[in-house]
């Protein structure tokens, strides 16, 4: 069997996807609930009640769901704690539910509290890189093993091999490491074959990156990046909570955050006014508070706009660092592509007409691609360069930088930089140390990341113990040390003593960081590829969405809807479930898919008029929660009668 | 001084036939070989120069890159992985060093066993402002020019402004950066006398471009913390 496809994965804040290339076109891959993104929320199921069986977890819109009734099982936004140390972490825990276990040491990566265990942040984002990877392996209808994943281009060295960690735990060989601007970069460099300087301003859900890339004959080359790692969406959302739960404290008295619930659903709700406010010149809050009183309010696009303009104010600096690092001023840039759901904020659109002066140069920024979606759809194309598998993407090659500049701390607590911010990655450094005491046989480096002057406000990378130097007069050993970023950004350090010829034994203590060992013991589950269990978990998979499918036609004569199908339409239904039921129970796992599909085809129909039933109700005064909940089905799922997803 | 490559024949791992040392593929087979001895210049094919087209360089790196990096070799057995990352390395640090020109000035420099950068500057710690190496001619100006920064600083803390300062600073600003232009033009003069020079010429002309680094480095330091002052 080959090693098969090789997938792109958008690992973000908010939402994660999975694509990969069909022909020379990426493709996002839906999920089974029909929907391109999966919430990147991740709920622990109850425990088995034999306390034995492995606990569930269950990821994406279902797991959303459950965090307004069960928000202690929930946690959503994982990746602002990826490669964080404790003391990295107190801002989070500040504006985020997150409870962190509180037997962490220092030094040790920190674990969350859900329900009654306890998981590290890559042991996290490894479910949802898991549920990824099942999506991809349902659509295509084989194993999925490599992978591409992106990052925010300013994630540093930890961060990095966090998310590397994350996709090892999950089963996944990840090739290598794209920075999101860069992705961004290459799927819209994909159908337009130029030369010019484009910048990509990425504004998500939790980072801010600006990239400044300069395009020629396919090859595609970095020249600077700066950005955020505290920075996006999600602070939006934060400021309009603030905002709504001083006014629900003065108003009606109630401190709503002893309720996590209720505050799930006000946050709940301060996005979904942050979404419209993009289409819309005004939206309402409307939410019924813990003693039946409802908190009412009406948000004018200009009065948001105020709220947020300090958060939007915050990508200015980054962007004009990162011109300045490559050495250009903002009318020498030909094209912005605008990244990341925020983006679609009209203010954060004119803050980027302004910046590079788009407008008076009769340009507009790129946004034909969904701002969602784009960089999935880029690390689809990096995997097809890797995979050598297109020819459209055989002449595309990638040069991207280190964000940060890596340094050793010298004598006095400076920093001694051997590798600058924005260099092109592969990039090594070879330093020379010695002993500072006769027969001395160990000498201690700190590497640390960041443009700080003092190694204490750099970010602490790690620390490593040159051992087994043989004993000499001091002075006398010759120890070289190479310090190599890889083409994913992350660092790899190897040392030789000189004089002896021997090679340095090098126990590297990262900073915060998992070892091999426990990642090794985090691995989900025993990924046992062999064909016939693949074949095996599809074959379940696809009998338990017949199961669905026809448990819902079964359902179906009770609905009204059901009375407007024609004959001909009742026929057909008849038909694809006859065929349906008469497959389900073989061994053919495709067969039963076909034969599913056809019969949700032949129900499409039906599924529309329950649809339109529900918004009729809706008007009539129930709630469109409540009309879902007759349909069976929140109506919010594209299809009623899709499949239920899988964990 | 190693500008001389080694000429050791060895064999190629892949096909067996003997290559020169210093090579990225093997003339014969053309598969990947392990980082070459050779220096920054050797990896472009590049006579050792000051003055190098800009152009050629840009098209070398595109055109290696192409071949070497490590996007190419994501499923290629394990040792010609690494070869691949040890070479890109290479080819980038090159590229980085070459392209720029004081970058590369440095380098050639130190290559003909030249001392220069900060670390032989007897700097205070941090690399910048080394009192031992105030260039003798500014002595003076510099004195002044510091106590305006320190006053300018002071001033600053207490939100008071003062114009008459800040024009000070900011013409001593374009003063000095017109020294620091001279300097480069400087530079490019020696660059050519060296470039064209033999034994004897090159000395001198390497003597006279280690002192303008120096002072090249002490100015646009000072430049450095004007521009901060000013901007704050």
């Amino acid at each position: 069997m080959s090693e098969g496809r090789v997938v792109g994965i958008d690992l973000g804040t908010t939402n994660s996807l999975v694509a990969y290339m069909e022909g020379d076109a990426p493709q996002v891959i839906p999920g089974a609930d029909g929907s391109n993104l999966v919430p990147s929320v991740v709920a622990l199921d109850p425990l088995p009640a034999d306390g034995r069986s492995r606990p569930t977890v269950t990821v994406g819109n279902s797991a959303r769901k459950a965090l307004i009734e069960t928000p202690e099982r929930v946690i959503y936004s994982v990746k602002r704690l990826m490669g964080r140390g404790l003391d990295e972490m107190k801002d989070e825990l500040k504006l985020f539910p997150f409870r962190l276990a509180d037997d962490v040491e220092a030094g040790e990566v920190p674990r969350v509290q859900l329900g009654e265990l306890r998981f590290t942040p890559p042991e996290i984002s490894a479910y949802i890189l898991r549920q990824l990877k099942r999506n991809a392996e349902r659509f295509l209808g084989e194993p999925v093993t490599h992978a591409v994943i992106t990052v925010p281009a300013y994630f540093n060295d930890a961060q990095r091999q966090a998310t590397k960690d994350a996709g090892r735990m999950a089963g996944l060989h990840v090739l290598r490491l794209v920075n999101e601007p860069t992705a961004a970069a290459l799927a819209y460099g994909l159908d337009r074959a130029k030369a010019g300087t484009i910048a990509v301003y990425d504004l998500g859900g939790g980072t801010f990156d600006i990239s400044i890339l300069k395009l020629r004959d396919g090859i595609f080359e970095v020249q600077s990046t700066n950005g955020d790692t505290h920075l996006g969406g999600d602070d939006i959302d934060n400021l309009l909570l603030a905002i709504a739960l001083d006014e629900i404290y003065s108003e009606h008295g109630i401190d709503l955050r002893a309720h996590p619930g209720a505050v799930q659903a006000l946050r709940k709700a301060a996005i979904d006014a942050k979404v419209r406010l993009s289409t819309e010149t005004s939206a309402r809050f409307d939410v019924e508070l813990p003693n039946g009183d409802r908190y009412q309010r009406e948000i004018p696009r200009a009065v948001f706009e105020m709220i947020i303009e300090r958060v939007l104010e915050r990508t200015m600096a980054p962007c004009k660092q990162a011109l300045a690092d490559a050495g250009i001023t903002p009318a020498e840039i030909d094209e912005v592509v605008l990244v990341g759901g925020s983006t679609r904020i009209p203010a954060v659109r004119n803050l980027v007409d302004d910046l590079f002066q788009l407008g008076a140069r009769g340009k507009r920024p790129h946004t034909e691609l969904n701002p969602d979606e784009v960089v999935a759809l880029g690390a689809a194309v990096q995997a097809s360069i890797l995979a050598g598998a297109s020819k459209t993407t055989d002449e595309m090659l990638l040069l991207d930088v280190t964000p940060l500049s890596l340094g050793i701390e010298a004598l006095g607590g400076v920093v001694a930089r051997i590798i600058q911010r924005n260099s092109t990655i592969p990039a090594s450094a070879t330093e020379h140390f010695t002993t500072g005491v006769d027969g001395q046989t160990s000498v201690a480096i700190h590497v640390v990341q960041g443009e700080r002057e003092i190694a204490a406000d750099c970010r602490s990378l790690a620390r490593f113990d040159l051992k087994g130097i043989p004993p000499m007069s001091a002075g006398l050993p010759r120890i070289e040390v190479r310090f190599l970023i890889d083409a994913d950004g992350i660092l790899q350090v190897s040392a030789r003593e000189q004089r002896s010829g021997k090679a340095a034994e090098i126990a590297v203590k990262p900073t915060y960081g998992l070892t091999d060992d426990q990642v090794e013991s985090m691995i989900l589950e025993s990924f046992d590829h062999a064909e016939e269990d693949f074949l095996k978990r599809l074959l379940v998979e696809a009998r338990n969405e017949a199961e669905t499918i026809l448990a819902a036609v079964a359902r179906g004569p009770m609905n009204p809807a059901w009375q407007q199908l024609t004959g001909e339409e009742l026929a057909a239904i008849a038909a694809a479930r006859r065929h349906l039921v008469a497959v389900k129970d073989g061994n053919d796992f495709a067969a039963i898919r076909n034969a599913t599909i056809a019969l949700d085809q032949a129900t499409r129909r039906f599924a529309e008029l329950m649809m339109d039933a529900a918004v009729t109700s809706a008007i009539r005064g129930k709630t469109m929660e409540a009309a879902g909940d007759d349909l069976g089905e929140a109506v919010t799922a594209p299809h009623p009668m899709a499949a239920a997803e899988f964990n | 001084m190693k500008v001389v490559e080694s000429a050791v024949p060895v064999a190629c791992w892949s096909c067996s036939v003997a290559h020169n040392e210093s090579t990225l593929f093997c003339p014969h087979c053309s598969k990947i070989q392990p980082p070459p001895d050779g220096d920054y210049y050797s990896v472009f094919g590049l006579t050792p120069k000051l003055e190098i087209d800009l152009a050629v360089l840009e098209h070398e790196f595109y055109r290696l890159s192409r071949k070497l990096h490590p996007d190419r070799f994501a499923r290629a057995q394990e040792r010609e992985k690494e070869w691949s990352l040890a070479d890109t390395a290479l080819l980038n640090d090159a590229y980085r060093t070459l392209k720029d020109p004081l970058r590369r000035t440095e380098y050639l420099l130190k290559l003909h066993g030249a001392c220069i950068g900060e670390e032989f500057a007897g700097a205070d710690g941090n690399g910048r402002r080394d009192p031992s190496r105030v260039p003798a001619d500014l002595l003076e100006e510099v004195f002044d020019l510091n106590m305006q920064i320190e006053e300018m600083r002071a001033a600053r803390k207490t939100g008071a402004i003062d114009r008459e300062l800040e024009s000070n600073l900011t013409e001593a600003k374009e003063k000095f950066q017109s020294l620091l232009d001279a300097v480069d033009a400087d530079l490019r003069t020696q660059w050519r006398a060296w470039d064209a020079g033999n034994g004897a010429a090159r000395g001198t002309a390497q003597k006279a471009m280690v002192a303008l680094l120096d002072r090249r480095r002490y100015l646009s330091n000072l430049l450095r913390d004007v521009t901060e002052t000013l901007g704050a």
